[in-house]
């Protein structure tokens, strides 16, 4: 079968559409399919279809993973499944537990380490340090040097006090 | 003709054009697939006044609104690869700021609230990333991003979480694709995480043998190490091309030079020529040209071709829907005019 729009190649792909539910059929040869744009949603497997493969997910959901919903965007467990998106920043806490394998897969290391926002920043770098101070607190404790623990301590305190 | 298209960047006898962008979202309002018409016309409005209105933003940016475009100029767009053809099918308000220059483009509603990409000619990522950078902070300014300190930036879709930087090249690419030292390439590339994935044409064949390499991770690595990255693998493939191009030459001047000049004679004299055929034939000419074989034409011509052959701009170049018959042949008649 010769391509119904240019009429010289053969017909290679099939285009259903469905319009007012009459349903059109055109066969075109897949250079006019490309050009005419009859499979603009780009490639037919995108890589969210390997998502819920990929995470593991059980074949019968417990009950309380069917029961999970965002409670932001309303994104249930279902859909999530089955579109291996998010549909806000809620759900990363809401479906964070389960991302955790894809995201080690696609991945690797789960540490960001990247560019920070410039007001995040200043928090982020106060709290990087006091997670340092309290490391130095727990070994000053350990050998006993009390002096130097409290030293640690208020330090750690006036740096609380700021970023709040 | 405006951007990449015209300018000779840093290695532009393999590399065409190198591109980054970032995915970033705003706190507080859902991703877009899961917007409403309200929620998507706010986000435009408040990037709009962050870059439009703002007194720190280094270059001139002009806002397009994708809803009351005609389908055929949100088609020369993604041509001119300023927008993506996601954004062109997109559902909600959607839209794009778009730099003067065509260096910057910022997708609004696109898979993530925000995607910006700068676009340069030749190898320079690091100058798009420094770009993309100013632009992510001069809308940060304004703008409240969905970010967590253990994940980095929030996106829509885990692939591009963290840093959300995807940062690619466009690499033409002849002689590995003639000599069939490609396909190790690619498995190579598969193994150190990068992506390799043809322009243009489906599936795994590359019309034109161009191909982009792009990151794969966004998660774990910072930019600059994910830049530098992309970088040394693209150099040691640029010196691969390099030698084969070199050797292949030395093999049969006359063969080679004769490929290449029938490639530019049917260019140069075709009545009608699909594109797939002027894909082909402008990888050769442009290795002649880039090998200093051919000398009385420029590599930013061909650039200007391979942009009015694709279908919209070739349309809108003749003002007028054209048939795929009458396509084929305007398209040779183009490319007379540009090569006489």
């Amino acid at each position: 079968m010769l391509c119904q729009n240019c009429q010289k190649r053969v017909a290679n792909i099939q285009y259903t559409q469905i319009v007012n539910n009459n349903k059109h059929v055109m066969y075109l040869c897949e250079q006019c399919a490309r050009e005419e744009g009859k499979f603009i949603s780009g490639s037919p497997l995108s890589i969210n279809d390997f998502f819920s493969g990929m995470m593991g997910f059980s074949v019968r959901p417990s009950v309380t993973e069917q029961q999970l919903i965002c409670d932001k965007c309303g994104m249930s467990y279902e859909e999530f499944k089955k579109v291996g998106k998010l549909g806000c920043e809620n759900c990363y806490k809401v479906y964070g537990d389960k991302l955790m394998p894809i995201l080690k897969r696609l991945h690797g290391n789960i540490q960001y380490n990247g560019k920070l926002p410039k007001r995040v920043s200043e928090n982020v770098k106060v709290s990087k340090e006091i997670d340092a101070l309290k490391e130095q607190l727990n070994i000053a404790i350990k050998s006993e040097e009390y002096e130097k623990a409290a030293e640690i301590r208020d330090k750690i305190r006036a740096l609380e006090k700021n970023s709040v | 003709m405006k951007g990449w298209y015209i300018e000779k960047g840093p290695e532009s006898d393999v590399v065409m054009s190198s591109r980054v962008r970032l995915a970033r979202n705003f706190k507080d309002y859902p991703f877009p697939f899961k917007m409403n018409m309200e929620e998507g016309e706010k986000v435009i409005k408040r990037v709009k006044d962050a870059v439009l209105n703002s007194s720190t933003a280094t270059c001139d940016y002009e806002f397009i609104d994708m809803l009351n475009m005609e389908p055929i100029d949100k088609q020369i767009l993604v041509e001119k690869h300023l927008i993506s053809p996601n954004l062109m099918a997109g559902r909600v308000a959607c839209g794009a700021i778009i730099s003067k220059d065509e260096k910057v483009s910022i997708m609004i509603n696109e898979e993530d609230h925000l995607r910006i990409q700068c676009l340069f000619s030749g190898l320079q990522l690091d100058k798009a990333w420094e770009l993309c950078d100013k632009v992510d902070s001069l809308l940060e300014e304004n703008i409240d991003y969905s970010f967590s300190e253990k994940f980095g930036y929030l996106t829509c879709c885990p692939t591009n979480l963290g840093t959300g930087i995807r940062a690619s090249a466009m690499l033409h690419l002849p002689a590995l694709t003639m000599t069939g030292y490609i396909r190790g390439m690619l498995e190579i590339c598969g193994k150190l995480g990068i992506a390799v994935r043809g322009i243009y044409g489906e599936n795994s064949e590359a019309l034109g043998n161009l191909f982009q390499i792009s990151n794969q991770i966004t998660l774990g690595q910072s930019e600059e190490e994910i830049i530098n990255n992309i970088t040394n693998i693209g150099n040691q493939i640029i010196n691969q091309e390099r030698m084969l191009r070199a050797e292949m030459y030395k093999q049969n001047p006359s063969r080679f030079e004769d490929k290449i000049y029938r490639s530019l004679g049917i260019l140069s004299n075709a009545r009608i020529i699909s594109s797939e055929e002027s894909f082909k034939l402008i990888s050769d000419v442009r290795l002649g040209v880039d090998m200093g074989i051919i000398k009385n034409i420029d590599s930013t011509k061909l650039n200007e071709i391979l942009l009015n052959i694709q279908p919209a701009n070739l349309q809108k170049n003749f003002d007028k829907i054209l048939s795929p018959d009458d396509r084929d042949i305007k398209r040779a008649e183009m490319i007379r005019e540009k090569l006489s």
